[in-house]
């Protein structure tokens, strides 16, 4: 009876383990999975990548967006991401250099485009001689400490003379979500925020804009790293790869991206 | 400058619909079981109960008019109020207590005096003290002496004894009584103990459900009531005046209508009135006086009725002592062994008499 | 440009003297609300008692960005304050106080609700009945006997103010001098990876919250917390 009830365990075991082990073949069989952080005003395209990236290499991706310096300090404290889309060079230069990331991956997966935009539809021409005019209380920026919009912004001020006149109307969004949010709701009647923002299918969705040239400002490249969390990621190099592809970038073209 | 009050009030499970009238001077005892709704009449004259309807008036003044949407607010009744806690401010020592009311009194107003208050109820020690710190008894002197300091037209006490124990009790009675008797300020008085209604009250009010049953002078309201029928406590309250002293075995004699009892000796004037409270089951009955008894007291009566009580083997008789109403509780046995019946003469033989 | 020392001397006497005006209008504002809610029967308490808790469950990114909103030129606020001449309140300090009030209410009304639900009514009674009307107990009766709950209320109140971040970062725009408060200066410091000026910063305000509280516990239990 007892020798019965000894084998009977094995038995029982022995399934059990097979079970996992087939289980985790399927597990394994359909893909990686791929942590990444993506800079916010990045979040939109990306997702519509994601799902592409996803139906075509079967890899799983669990996107987090927010802003880059906040994503450097949890990096740099241990968080588990295995891909960083920045909306910056420094940060994925300064990862790389302090080893949390793998030095050699990294490349501008994107060109950020800058655009004096309001909500109403005659209040910015096509040149930007409303700054000129300055017929307004506020204009809303990213904050140019932490958003390199914010700094393109400043800089396209700048260069075009007018930064010392505006100082005192200027508002700052803390990142360029939130700059939108201020002009979007009609608190600041207009101000500099990410072409991507208000570009919907390769148009200006509503209100009216100025496309900044870029000769105003310093251009805004967007890096991508791997970082140290994902170096035996397989999916996470995939996913690198992919945002190099045309299907890819005619996406971010539509939001406004160049590359 | 008498009280009239016409109240309805009513409460989940409650409702208190009374007409009330008490005289101008003296105590006026408001006396039921508990949840007769005494302090809440109490609460409404002080104007504590907004949401009461009917009318109150003081002399000529009128607190409450609910026909005419009238309602004079508590701070402008000038009323004295003493709560069942004492419900001293704890932030305020003595003295600041006993202040309050009278500091908002304005000085030409003002009836009673400091130095005579503080004296009347003995708080000059306690004067630099937080109420925190003081007895139960204590609290409740300062409660009345900032009450009466407020020089009030009427003066509401709220069973202002029946948070105390018994020593406590006998140690504010006496304040009570000085307070009737120097001070001619109009009281009302709440009680569920019947000793001191019978020894503070001028006129008494019988509360019982949320109305009035009766009203009247406190020893003939009471004979008709018969108040705590069935109860151990049955008895009969009568006043009597003292008539002499007898240092040798250190008695008081009393001296009333139907005849004269001995009680233990009394530091009082001879003269003076007292009241006394006889319980029925402490008279016994018998039909030759006896003078082989150890009891004292023997007083001629004439039986009047007997009526059940709340034992089957029991009889309450009613007696006559030559005017004055008298209580006797006795077995059924005994009724038929001696054959009573109304009418008949006999002994009553009093075993106890408490002194009020 | 300022030097970085002044712009961080700047921002902590804005959030000082926001706080403390903040502090100073809850009191006046948060005391009778907290004394009907402690007293009414009305049907209205619990709907009362909601709108003046909601801070305490609402992100405040939440409650900022419909602040944004109301105090927009399209939002009702915002009409309002147009149409009385004010102009618009998002990005100047008074938009920010009025914002702050909202945000604080709660730590200034609970605590003050809760001293005044257990004073209970004796004492008022008492001292109805010795001739004091309503103004004349609040002052002599209320207030000294909730002390504690006052001083509850005004502490939290205050480091409640120094600490918000949320509702300020939503509609404020930082502006220095204006709307650039302590808590958002540490976050820019973080955001741009200077840690050593946020390091400092942030020290301060957690040293002066620790020594506010402990003060506080050290005389009493809170009514809150």
């Amino acid at each position: 009876m007892e020798r019965d009830g000894y084998t009977g365990h094995r038995a029982f075991w022995f399934r059990f383990a097979m079970t996992l082990a087939v289980f985790l073949t399927v597990l394994v069989a359909h893909g990686d999975e791929v942590n990444v952080a993506v800079a916010a005003n990045f979040a939109a395209p990306m997702k519509r990548i994601v799902a592409d990236f996803e139906r075509d290499t079967g890899h799983k991706v669990q996107l987090s967006s927010g802003a880059t310096g906040k994503f450097y300090a949890q990096i740099r404290n241990g968080a588990p991401f295995d891909v960083l889309l920045a909306a910056d060079e420094e940060t994925p230069a300064h990862l790389a250099q302090e080893g949390a990331a793998i030095t050699g991956s990294r490349f501008t997966y994107a060109i950020g485009r800058l655009v004096l935009w309001s909500p109403r539809s005659d209040f910015v021409d096509v040149d930007g001689k409303v700054l000129q005019r300055g017929n307004f209380d506020h204009i809303a920026i990213a904050n140019p400490r932490l958003a390199p919009y914010g700094m393109a912004a400043v800089e396209v001020l700048r260069s075009l003379g007018y930064y010392d006149a505006l100082v005192p109307r200027i508002v700052e969004g803390e990142n360029i979500a939130q700059a939108y949010q201020f002009v979007a709701s009609g608190n600041a009647p207009l101000g500099f925020v990410a072409l991507s923002q208000v570009m919907k299918d390769g148009r200006i969705r509503e209100g009216s804009a100025w496309i900044v040239p870029e000769t105003l400002h310093r251009p805004i490249r967007q890096d991508a790293i791997l970082l140290g969390h994902g170096i035996n990621n397989v999916a996470a190099r995939t996913l690198l790869a992919y945002l190099r592809d045309n299907k890819a970038r005619s996406v971010m073209q539509s939001f406004g991206y160049a590359w | 400058m008498s009280l009239r009050a016409r109240l309805d009030l009513a409460r989940p499970g409650f409702r208190l619909a009374v007409e009330l009238e008490a005289p101008q001077r003296g105590v006026c005892a408001l006396h039921g079981p508990s949840g007769a709704g005494k302090s809440t009449v109490l609460r409404c004259l002080a104007g504590l109960e907004p949401a009461a309807r009917g009318r109150i008036d003081l002399g000529d003044r009128c607190w409450q008019d609910s026909a005419r949407h009238h309602f004079l607010p508590a701070h402008r009744r000038e009323i004295g109020y003493v709560f069942q806690d004492a419900n001293l401010f704890p932030h305020l020592p003595v003295r600041g207590n006993l202040e309050y009311g009278m500091a908002r009194v304005p000085i030409p107003h003002r009836r009673v005096f400091w130095d005579q208050v503080v004296e009347l109820f003995g708080v000059g020690p306690l004067l630099a003290r937080m109420p925190a710190g003081l007895s139960g008894g204590e609290r409740q002197r300062v409660a009345m002496a900032r009450a009466v300091l407020s020089s009030p037209r009427l003066l509401l006490m709220d069973e202002p004894l029946a948070a105390l124990d018994t020593r406590s009790k006998a140690e504010i009675l006496p304040y009570l009584e000085r307070l009737g008797k120097e001070l001619t300020i109009p009281m009302v008085y709440v009680s569920h103990a019947l000793d001191e209604v019978l020894r503070l009250a001028d006129h008494l009010i019988l509360m019982e459900g949320g109305r009035t049953l009766d009203a009247g002078v406190p020893g003939t309201l009471l004979a008709r009531h018969d108040p705590g029928a069935g109860d151990e406590d049955a008895g009969m309250v009568l006043e009597a005046r003292i008539g002499a002293h007898d240092d040798t075995y250190h008695l008081s004699r009393l001296d009333f209508s139907g005849g004269t009892l001995w009680v233990a000796r009394r530091e009082s004037v001879m003269g003076q009135l007292v009241r006394v409270r006889i319980l029925a089951r402490d008279v016994s009955l018998v039909l030759t006086p006896h003078t082989d008894s150890s009891i004292l007291n023997r007083l001629q009566a004439v039986v009047v009725e007997a009526s059940p009580a709340h034992h089957p083997a029991q009889l309450r008789v009613r007696l006559d002592v030559d005017g004055t109403p008298l209580l006797a509780s006795i077995t059924r046995r005994s009724w038929d062994h001696l054959d009573l019946a109304p009418g008949r003469r006999v002994w009553a033989q009093v075993k106890s008499v408490a002194v009020l | 440009m300022m030097s970085l020392g002044t712009e961080d001397g700047v921002a902590i006497l804005l959030t000082l003297k926001l706080a403390g005006l903040v502090t100073v209008l809850l009191l006046i504002v948060g005391t009778p609300l907290a004394w009907w809610l402690a007293h009414t029967r009305s049907a209205w308490k619990g709907p009362v008692g909601a709108v003046v808790a909601l801070p305490l469950v609402l992100p405040p990114t939440v409650l900022g960005f419909y602040m944004l909103l109301a105090m927009g030129p399209a939002g009702p606020v915002g009409r309002m304050t147009q149409a009385l001449g004010f102009g618009l309140l998002p990005f100047t300090f008074t938009g920010l106080v009025i914002a702050s009030l909202l945000y604080s209410l709660p730590f200034v009304v609970q605590p003050l609700q809760a001293a005044f639900a257990s004073l209970g009514n004796a004492p008022l009674e008492a001292a109805a009945t010795l001739r004091a009307g309503p103004v004349d107990r609040f002052f002599t009766v209320v207030l000294p006997l909730t002390r504690p709950g006052f001083l509850t209320a005004t502490v939290l109140g205050f480091t409640h103010t120094v600490g918000e971040f949320g509702v300020v970062l939503m509609m404020g725009g930082n502006i220095p001098g204006q709307t650039r408060v302590i808590s958002v200066q540490i976050y820019d410091h973080v955001e741009a990876m200077e840690y050593a000026r946020a390091h400092g910063l942030a020290a301060a305000m957690v040293i002066f919250s620790f020594l506010v509280l402990a003060l506080l516990y050290r005389r009493q239990r809170p009514a809150l917390l």
